[in-house]
């Protein structure tokens, strides 16, 4: 589905065409969407703010005083102090391998995968995009009690990286972007190589990878978010808290570890803090490329 | 399939069939066996095996879980796992526990799944008549939603605890006891929580849909003499029914699904198993307790649940 200029952050003056009533409108009738739309803004973007002045003050305010960050009252114990509990930098690297794993994965079966179903035809093509699809729809709640029997007790994969990372490897929505982005590639590109005598893997190699460039940053932003922000699965399957993505070692110190600590809130919010300012400023980096109707391409069928 | 037959049709040596095979009779046996592209297979084949394993036998495995009597062993000893039927489904439906926790979804999707749609649907048709700062209000709206769950609960936590700022503003109007703690409250507010975390997401899948509702449409309701309410009726609500749908069927996939939330913001099911959810069962039961077969009959029993939902919400946001 093409992306309308309009939905990115600079509109375009031909972009907005002027509605024929529009210079009658009368004036509160146009701030009043900014109004809401700004409400709104601030009734989303509080809650991280407060987690981000909660992680900086040396003692917690709860009154209304407390969401304004007074110099006097801050200072980087609380990450020092989270950083003592459990060890930060030992969870962002799990995470970092837990989440890279999976995208690398992801985007490596996905061209794969892709690009078959795009541009060739072979038997099963049609039951395996079926299956594509319908990977949509299966919950995890049905898989979860499954694997974990043969993950963990099966194969012995509790407290590994390969047991967090396998349920993930795969992940339709990455093949489903790159299908919709091989197929919007005219088909005479691949056909003219296959005519001067290229292989399906030279193809793929010098043609579709370095074409396909824009979708892979799609694709990796889409699937980023699930490992990263994950919490069950690596929740269920490690133990030893020296491989805890940093979602999971969070968790278990807000649930027990946090009764000992002077400013237990404040640690809690700083270890929230360096947990969720890299999705988010990686998405608002990238904003452009991040869209929902890609991240949905499979639901909708 | 059309594909397939037009490219055969229009082009007769393809590379690939004819390396891969020798000429004539013999290779259009193999291409009517393995499809013009057999190397076709070969890429899909990873994703194909991984399918199986990670998915398919998995669901099947659970299925047939459910139907036997499996518990956990030393790794290698081989135990019976007699078939017991419906046994599994009687002890998951005879308890209470697990049929409040079927409720406490039930509850949830009544608050969350309205509350969704009307506010990401009103936001997104805000934010799509407005020129200015639409990059900074559609990054704001993201924000929650690519934060970890983890992270933001936390900040809930401390925002709606008996102390909290929210019962700070709320002074005297404050719930005793407060949100998180009172039988009544908990289960609205993780509903309420996990709309805030969501929505971001469901505003993008509007506003992508109202992009690509002709502004003609509006423009000739306009000039008919329809006011904004009477365009947005009659224009703009059966233009995004698609996107209503899927909204619709996404929420109610989250609500099944729900455990994270409820698991951190109440302690896991609190108070007195008020915000227990069927995942969460289905972990206490099957990791915790050591009852795979009973945690897969709620599996199975969550997932019928759920498919019947998303049909009866199908007929009912399709309907004309």
């Amino acid at each position: 589905m093409p992306e309308n200029p309009r939905t990115t952050s600079t509109p375009t003056a031909s972009a907005t065409p002027v509605t024929p009533s529009e210079p009658r409108t009368p004036l509160w009738r146009r701030i009043l969407p900014m109004f809401f739309l700004l409400l709104g803004a601030v009734v989303f973007l509080f809650p991280f703010y407060y987690m981000i002045v909660g992680a900086l003050q040396t003692k917690r305010d709860p009154s209304l005083s407390g969401a304004i960050p007074w110099p006097s009252n801050l200072t980087l114990d609380n990450f020092i102090d989270i950083n003592a509990s459990i060890d930060l930098g030992r969870s962002l690297l799990n995470s970092g391998i837990f989440t890279g794993a999976v995208v690398l994965c992801t985007l490596f079966f996905g061209i794969l995968a892709g690009y078959a179903l795009a541009t060739l035809s072979f038997r099963g093509r049609g039951l395996l995009f079926a299956i594509v699809l319908l990977l949509q729809a299966v919950p995890f709640q049905l898989l979860m009690v499954p694997l974990y029997v043969l993950l963990v007790r099966g194969f012995g994969l509790g407290d590994t990286y390969l047991g967090m990372i396998l349920p993930f490897a795969i992940n339709s929505v990455a093949v489903l972007i790159f299908r919709q982005f091989f197929l919007q590639v005219p088909r005479e590109m691949f056909d003219a190589a296959r005519i001067d005598g290229a292989g399906e893997f030279r193809i793929l190699r010098s043609i579709a990878v370095p074409l396909v460039r824009p979708a892979i940053l799609t694709a990796a932003l889409v699937t980023f978010l699930g490992p990263w922000n994950e919490f069950l699965w690596p929740f269920l399957i490690t133990k030893e808290q020296s491989l805890q993505p940093l979602a999971v070692a969070i968790a278990n110190f807000t649930q027990t570890g946090a009764a000992f600590h002077p400013n237990a809130i404040g640690a809690i919010l700083a270890g929230s803090t360096v947990l969720a300012v890299p999705a988010v400023a990686l998405f608002i980096i990238f904003q452009r490329h991040f869209k929902a109707t890609d991240a949905s391409t499979g639901v909708k069928g | 399939m059309s594909q397939d037959t037009r490219q055969r049709g229009a082009r007769g040596s393809g590379r690939i069939a004819s390396s891969a095979a020798p000429r004539g009779r013999r290779r259009s046996r193999l291409e009517r066996l393995l499809g013009r592209h057999p190397v076709g297979l070969l890429l899909t084949a990873p994703y194909a095996v991984f399918v199986a394993a990670i998915f398919l036998y998995p669901i099947g495995f659970g299925v047939w879980m459910s139907f036997h009597d499996f518990f956990f062993t030393a790794p290698g000893v081989d135990v019976p796992t007699p078939f017991v039927g419906f046994d599994n489904y009687v002890t998951v439906l005879s308890d209470p526990d697990i049929r409040a926790s079927f409720l406490h979804v039930a509850e949830f999707l009544v608050i969350n799944v309205p509350l969704t749609v009307v506010i990401s649907l009103l936001l997104a048709t805000a934010l799509n008549s407005v020129l200015h700062w639409r990059g900074f209000l559609r990054v704001s709206y993201y924000v929650p939603y690519v934060a970890a769950s983890v992270a933001m609960v936390t900040v809930w936590m401390f925002m709606f605890n008996s102390t909290g700022i929210v019962n700070q503003i709320l002074g005297p109007l404050a719930p005793d006891p407060s949100w998180l703690v009172s039988k009544a409250w908990a289960m609205p507010s993780i509903a309420i929580y996990v709309t805030w975390k969501q929505l971001g997401f469901f505003i993008l899948l509007f506003l992508a849909a109202l992009q690509n509702v002709p502004k003609e449409l509006n423009e000739a309701a306009a000039m008919d003499g329809a006011n904004r309410w009477q365009c947005f009726r009659t224009v703009t609500i059966p233009a995004v029914r698609p996107a209503t749908t899927l909204v619709v069927l996404l929420a109610i996939i989250t609500g099944a699904n729900l455990f994270t939330e409820p698991y951190l913001l109440t302690g896991g099911g609190g108070p007195n198993g008020a915000s227990t959810t069927p995942v969460f069962l289905l972990y206490q039961q099957g990791i915790q307790q050591g009852n795979p077969d009973v945690a897969s009959a709620i599996g199975v029993l969550l997932v019928i649940a759920v498919l019947a939902i998303t049909y009866v919400s199908r007929k009912v946001t399709e309907r004309d």
